[in-house]
């Protein structure tokens, strides 16, 4: 068992120009925990996961205080390789983004450009990602179809295989969910459950129930600052923050 | 004042729906007018070079004054190295262009770049011509299949950097920071998932300007030149539809004046094939992605 992905943030203020979007978060997620993001529009929530991953480094002028820390080792520094510390980090998004590929292609990708030619290695990864995404049967007699003909909560697995495809330690999930009926959603949910033993999972999301359903800690953010964080039973049932309390009760937001 | 609004308005009607009525009826003759227009210059083509249109025409050389016959196997030959030339020139470059603009340039610069792309598309064709003379020709000391190439190619540039910039932006925002988040290196999202996301688009800009080239004169006159053999080399002047149709349209021998007819037709239909290629190409990948 895979014992790395484990996540530090320190002190962690984060800015998009002058305006602070994240204030003085600290947080530690543990290896092979699934931790749920919730709270309003704006909080932060989805700033903090791609933090993670360096996604918000694609944002021009924004600015990073504090120390990020993915197995212990500083993601901020100057020489992170940003290209790998995101191999390490895979990341599925609220819209489900199959590459204008076929199916098989799309979990292949990311080891073929790595250099890994070996057909049969290609094959076996394939399979075992997509088996472990839940779409293997679904799909598995026509993996040269085009990724786009798939229907949204299949696309949102295959994502998840893409994802899983590289051997990454940690799992970020950007409501995933959001665009997806029930049991579509069901599906991923319980994906997510067998995906735990190998993985570090972080899932932003706005569902209340989600976040009790699938999470071991919840972390609840508002106006960019960490209300509260704490196991996710403990959390729902016994709110320690007059905030969270109102919040999970619905009195706003 | 409720009252006058209705009156007046009851007042007005029978004006308002003639007008309304007429305002149809002009936009559609103007809508006709532009049909008729392709179909007497179609038809014009098909009067006056169909009859002179027969297997020689595609497979012989022209023929002097005063003989019957003859083709114009090697301007058709050479009309298609022009366009490859010109392929290889314009769509590198203008899809570079066009790439870079979308994905990596500033503001400032993009702007300053689109604003010369227009400029430079509005440059008559002729001038691509004395540029490419200048260029190639002069130093080279003679007249090139490979300067007309570059010519044409130069004339694509402008219209395949502006389509493909346009197409390469408007490919979904989540499809990069998906590609990146699987620590892909910017480069090979754009080549491996950008470009086929938008490659429908980019290969209609490519076509449409293809077919603008295709059958330009001015820039060839004094680059490609003609030939009245199949050239045999790339550093040989080349025969092509456009300019054999401009030297036997000016010439005063009736034979050659239909011959110009039946090249023109031919020009038409050639660029026509390469339109329905390309159509269906972006049909066919439409399907494929529908999962037909």
């Amino acid at each position: 068992m895979n014992t790395n992905g484990r996540i530090e943030v320190k002190n962690l203020n984060f800015y998009y120009g002058n305006y602070q979007a994240l204030k003085n978060v600290s947080m530690t997620v543990e290896p092979h925990q699934i931790v749920a993001m919730i709270g309003p529009s704006g909080c932060g929530k989805s700033t903090l996961i791609r933090i993670f991953n360096r996604m918000c480094d694609l944002i021009p002028s924004t600015r990073v205080e504090g120390k990020v820390l993915i197995d212990g080792k500083d993601i901020y520094t100057k020489d992170t390789d940003v290209v790998s510390l995101r191999r390490k980090v895979g990341m599925v998004f609220q819209k489900s983004t199959p590459f204008p590929k076929s199916i098989y292609d799309n979990v292949a990708y990311g080891l073929k450009i790595i250099g890994i030619k070996d057909h049969r290695v290609l094959n076996e990864t394939v399979e075992k990602c997509l088996r472990r995404s839940a779409l293997w049967d679904e799909v598995k007699d026509h993996l040269g179809k085009s990724a786009l003909s798939l229907s949204g909560g299949q696309q949102q697995r295959l994502c998840i295989a893409r994802a899983i495809a590289v051997d990454p330690e940690i799992i970020l999930m950007d409501e995933p969910c959001s665009a997806l009926d029930p049991i579509a959603t069901a599906r991923i949910e319980e994906l997510m459950a067998a995906l735990k033993d190998e993985y570090t999972i972080v899932i932003v999301t706005h569902n209340m129930q989600q976040a009790a359903r699938v999470s071991d800690k919840t972390a609840f953010l508002m106006h960019g600052q960490l209300i509260e964080y704490n196991k996710t039973t403990d959390f729902f049932t016994n709110p320690s923050n007059k905030i969270t309390e109102d919040y999970i009760t619905g009195r706003f937001g | 004042m409720k009252d006058l609004v209705l009156k007046s308005f009851d007042a007005t009607r029978l004006r308002r729906e003639i007008w309304d009525k007429v305002m149809v009826v002009v936009l559609f003759l103007c809508a006709a007018c532009v049909l008729f227009i392709l179909f007497i210059i179609l038809w014009h083509l098909i009067a006056r070079g169909l009859s002179s249109l027969n297997p020689a025409f595609f497979t012989h050389l022209p023929k002097a004054v005063g003989e019957s016959g003859g083709g114009m196997a090697n301007a058709i030959i050479g009309t298609f190295v022009l366009l490859l030339l010109a392929v290889g020139v314009g769509v590198p470059l203008g899809l570079g262009a066009g790439v870079y603009l979308s994905e990596y340039a500033h503001q400032r610069f993009a702007q300053t770049v689109r604003f010369m792309t227009d400029v430079l598309n509005g440059v008559p064709s002729i001038v691509f011509g004395i540029f490419s003379y200048t260029v190639c020709v002069l130093p080279m000391k003679s007249f090139s299949a490979v300067s007309g190439g570059f010519a044409l190619g130069l004339m694509m540039i402008p219209m395949i950097t502006r389509t493909s910039e346009q197409f390469v932006k408007m490919v979904p925002h989540q499809l990069r920071e998906a590609g990146l988040a699987l620590g892909l290196p910017k480069w090979r999202v754009i080549t491996g998932i950008i470009l086929p996301s938008a490659i429908g688009g980019i290969m209609t800009g490519i076509m449409v300007a293809l077919a603008r080239v295709a059958g330009e004169t001015a820039p060839l006159l004094f680059t490609a030149f003609g030939n009245l053999h199949y050239t045999q080399s790339l550093m040989q002047p080349i025969a092509a539809i456009p300019l054999q149709i401009f030297n036997y349209a000016v010439s005063p021998y009736s034979d050659w004046h239909r011959q110009a007819w039946a090249g023109a037709l031919v020009l038409i239909v050639i660029v026509f094939i390469i339109n329905i290629w390309a159509q269906y190409f972006v049909y066919s990948r439409k399907r494929w992605s529908a999962g037909k």
